[in-house]
């Protein structure tokens, strides 16, 4: 029986269309040069391709070109913009806020800066899994720098309100920062309707290759930045490293494929979610999250009486999903984002992620409602089932 | 197109992409996943591991994965400056940017920062260690060939002086890796940065050797991954392709390093028949695939542009750099003349370059002469 992967909110497989552009490039006679050897006709070339993905992604975003900072991924982005911001702008201000409900990569620069002298406000969400607006406008205070919030909750796939949060920071004067690494090639993100200052994204959670993401800096010309890197200068001197044109390019079809089919591709996982769902309603559960807040791309539950381990044990040949997310999924804590929600006991213990894609087939979908039947019977037969 | 810019990048070995293709494809799994998907990146990027390793001449464990070279720079120095006492650091003259970018954020931050010298010949002076010792040095930086003149450091002479005086050193082995053999454990370095990009891997992946004896502050915060030292996604595919990379340029090191003699030799040869040619760091000892020459009168970015219109892409210098139009910072340090050094131009092999491809580059070049 071959392994259902519904873990997407982890990675995603590269889309075929996003793999041949990139192979073109590894194996290529004309664009394998280094970017920045701007002096012969193979460097330019590389830079061309380079340049061309990075209008593409404006585009896609509402955004200038020259305000795309490519790096290694959205861990080294949020680095890059809490880090970038709090060191260039220490002296109006050491204060940040964010939720506790972040990914880890905020969460522990947060952590760093903390360390370094900053304070940093966590707001909490609410129990329906996202932080109010009020919230936040509360913990603003004048030395306030940056507000840093998720688009999207890797865990619960809950969606923070970033629109009225935005509104409120711009007219507060404070910076936002939104990790949107759940969010971008999802759903449609227009930079130029909605003020946020840095968006972070990740090419991998959107069928786009690992290594490679971004950080959208607005304003960048007016807008003091430390690197985390100082070197050759590339990437206006924010991201120094010569350019992986492959991954560059990978980011850029993969977010060009995921605008195009956006439509079809929100409707099609909407209709898996509400199916799975649907389904597995036959099992005592619980989703976790507020339902018409959350990503149709997650789903986050707990079956009454059986503890996530196990069942992601039980499921470990059949089934590959998640109890929390990839990074801290070799630690057998349980999610911190549920606590903070107010889940405890046996609903926190049983937590699981299911995480769709464009890939996935309804059939799939009741397959995988199978296994997890099955799999909780077993469980109850042989009487592993119980919560820690 | 000839290309002769190998220090810059270097085209993909077709036996990496073969290596990494199921990467890109099928096994996606996030490394951190603990399903079967996840544990076969994990396991990849351990082969991978002992593959950088066995290049290095170390251990795996001591193998942490990064962006490439200027990260892996980044995080040597940056890092052993988060956990060390503020106080002195040395840095030889030619370092790489991604080297000197970081001392000079260090410097701004009340770092002092001392340069090690080199002589005409961009060899780094004895007289440096003669005058060592520095109360306060912490760590040193020094870099194991040279990204222009291809000149080889005596790395271990200065890692034992370093030691006595109780600090670290860092060498940057980017250039120097699958061209040189290279033994981590013997060279005295508690540092070394490589990158995949100049050994025919893809962009996108290097690593830093840490000695277990040093402490490093990550420069990216997250997850975990990389023994909390580099958090972020593995790079599988990249790392892969890395680690093939390195099984690949340690197999074939000898037969590599021979063959870009022999072509270099003969590049050299040629170049002793035309008139008013300098070869910078002729009489150091040089790695095989790379001379930089200087025509007199010749403005080195003009002949670049020259050659590259009859089809050979070499460089005036670092790529990183390029289009500056300043004279190189290497020969200005190997005290050569402003104007001699802005006729550089750097000519790096490769193994994938012919002795027709070397005659075909001396006609080109004796053809703009006579223009």
């Amino acid at each position: 029986m071959k392994t259902l992967y519904f873990d997407t909110a982890a990675t995603t497989a590269i889309a075929p269309e996003v793999l041949a552009r990139m192979l073109e490039l590894l194996g290529g006679e004309c664009a394998y040069a280094n970017p920045s050897s701007a002096a012969h006709l193979p460097g330019q070339a590389a830079a061309a391709v380079v340049a061309s993905a990075r209008v593409e992604i404006a585009a896609e975003l509402g955004c200038e070109a020259d305000e795309v900072v490519f790096t290694s991924g959205a861990t080294e982005a949020n680095n890059l913009a809490l880090r970038g911001i709090a060191l260039a702008h220490a002296a109006q201000g050491r204060h940040l806020v964010t939720s506790v409900i972040e990914h880890k990569s905020v969460l522990a620069c947060c952590a760093a800066l903390q360390r370094e002298g900053y304070e940093v406000t966590y707001l909490s969400p609410n129990s329906a899994g996202w932080v109010e607006p009020d919230a936040v406008a509360r913990a603003l205070r004048p030395d306030t720098l940056l507000v840093s919030l998720q688009h999207t909750n890797n865990e619960t796939g809950i969606m923070q309100p970033i629109a009225e949060v935005a509104e409120l920071a711009a007219q507060a004067g404070v910076l936002l920062h939104v990790d949107a690494a759940q969010a971008v090639g999802k759903f449609a993100i227009n930079l130029q309707k909605i003020p946020i200052d840095l968006l972070s994204l990740s090419a991998h959670k959107f069928h786009g290759p690992k290594g490679v993401g971004c950080l959208v800096v607005r304003n960048r010309r007016q807008l003091r930045m430390q690197p985390l890197m100082h070197g050759g200068g590339q990437e206006f001197g924010l991201r120094p490293g010569t350019l992986a044109t492959h991954q560059i390019v990978g980011l850029s079809a993969a977010l060009s494929l995921a605008a195009a089919r956006r439509a079809t591709d929100l409707a099609h996982v909407g209709e898996l979610k509400r199916r799975f769902l649907q389904q597995l309603g036959c099992l005592p559960m619980q989703v976790h999250g507020e339902m018409a807040r959350s990503s149709p791309y997650i789903v986050n539950f707990s079956i009454a009486g059986i503890g996530s381990d196990a069942l992601i044990n039980q499921l470990r040949s059949d089934l590959a999903i998640a109890s929390g997310s990839a990074c801290s999924s070799g630690a057998v804590e349980p999610s911190y984002v549920l606590r903070a929600m107010g889940i405890e006991g046996e609903p926190l213990y049983g937590a699981v992620r299911l995480s769709f894609s464009r890939d996935h087939s309804l059939a799939e979908v009741s397959a995988a409602v199978e296994r997890i039947g099955a799999a909780v019977s077993r469980m109850k037969e042989l009487e592993i089932s119980e919560v820690k | 197109m000839i290309f002769l810019d190998h220090n810059a990048t270097t085209p993909m070995d077709g036996r990496v992409i073969a290596a990494m293709e199921p990467f890109l494809g099928k096994f996606f799994g996030n490394p951190s996943s603990l399903y079967r998907l996840g544990r076969i990146s994990r396991s990849a990027i351990d082969t991978a591991r002992g593959q950088v390793a066995a290049l290095a001449g170390t251990d795996p464990a001591r193998v942490v994965f990064t962006s490439g070279g200027t990260e892996a720079n980044n995080l040597a120095i940056k890092g052993m400056a988060g956990k060390l006492p503020m106080g002195t650091i040395a840095i030889g003259a030619t370092e790489h940017p991604s080297v000197l970018a970081p001392a000079e954020h260090l410097r701004k931050q009340g770092w002092n920062v001392r340069t090690l010298a080199v002589d005409s010949n961009g060899v780094l002076l004895r007289q440096n260690l003669q005058a060592l010792p520095w109360a306060d040095l912490r760590f040193a930086s020094v870099m194991l060939a040279n990204n222009e003149t291809g000149v080889i450091q005596e790395v271990s002479a200065f890692a034992e002086h370093i030691r006595s005086q109780g600090a670290y050193l860092h060498c940057d082995a980017v250039q120097a890796t699958g061209k040189i053999p290279l033994v981590f454990d013997s060279l005295g370095a508690h540092l070394l940065s490589f990158s995949s990009h100049k050994i025919h891997g893809p962009k996108g992946a290097g690593a830093l050797v840490i000695d277990k004896s040093i402490d490093v502050e990550p420069l990216l915060e997250g997850g975990g991954q990389e023994s909390n030292l580099r958090s972020g996604t593995e790079n599988v595919a990249a790392i892969v392709g890395f680690g093939k990379a390195c099984e690949l340029a340690l197999a074939e090191l000898e037969s590599r390093a021979t063959h870009c003699l022999t072509l270099r030799q003969q590049l050299e040869s040629g170049l002793a028949h035309m008139r008013g040619v300098t070869v910078f760091a002729e009489n150091a000892p040089r790695l095989s695939n790379t001379v930089q020459f200087g025509l007199n009168g010749i403005d080195g970015e003009a002949l670049v542009m020259l050659l590259d219109r009859k089809g050979f892409a070499v460089s005036s210098g670092s790529a990183c750099a390029s289009g500056a139009g300043e004279p190189s910072p290497v020969l200005l340090a190997m005290g050569v003349d402003a104007d001699t050094a802005k006729s550089a131009i750097r000519v790096s092999l490769g193994k994938d370059n012919s002795e027709t491809d070397i005659i075909a580059f001396l006609v080109a070049l004796q053809t703009i002469l006579r223009i």
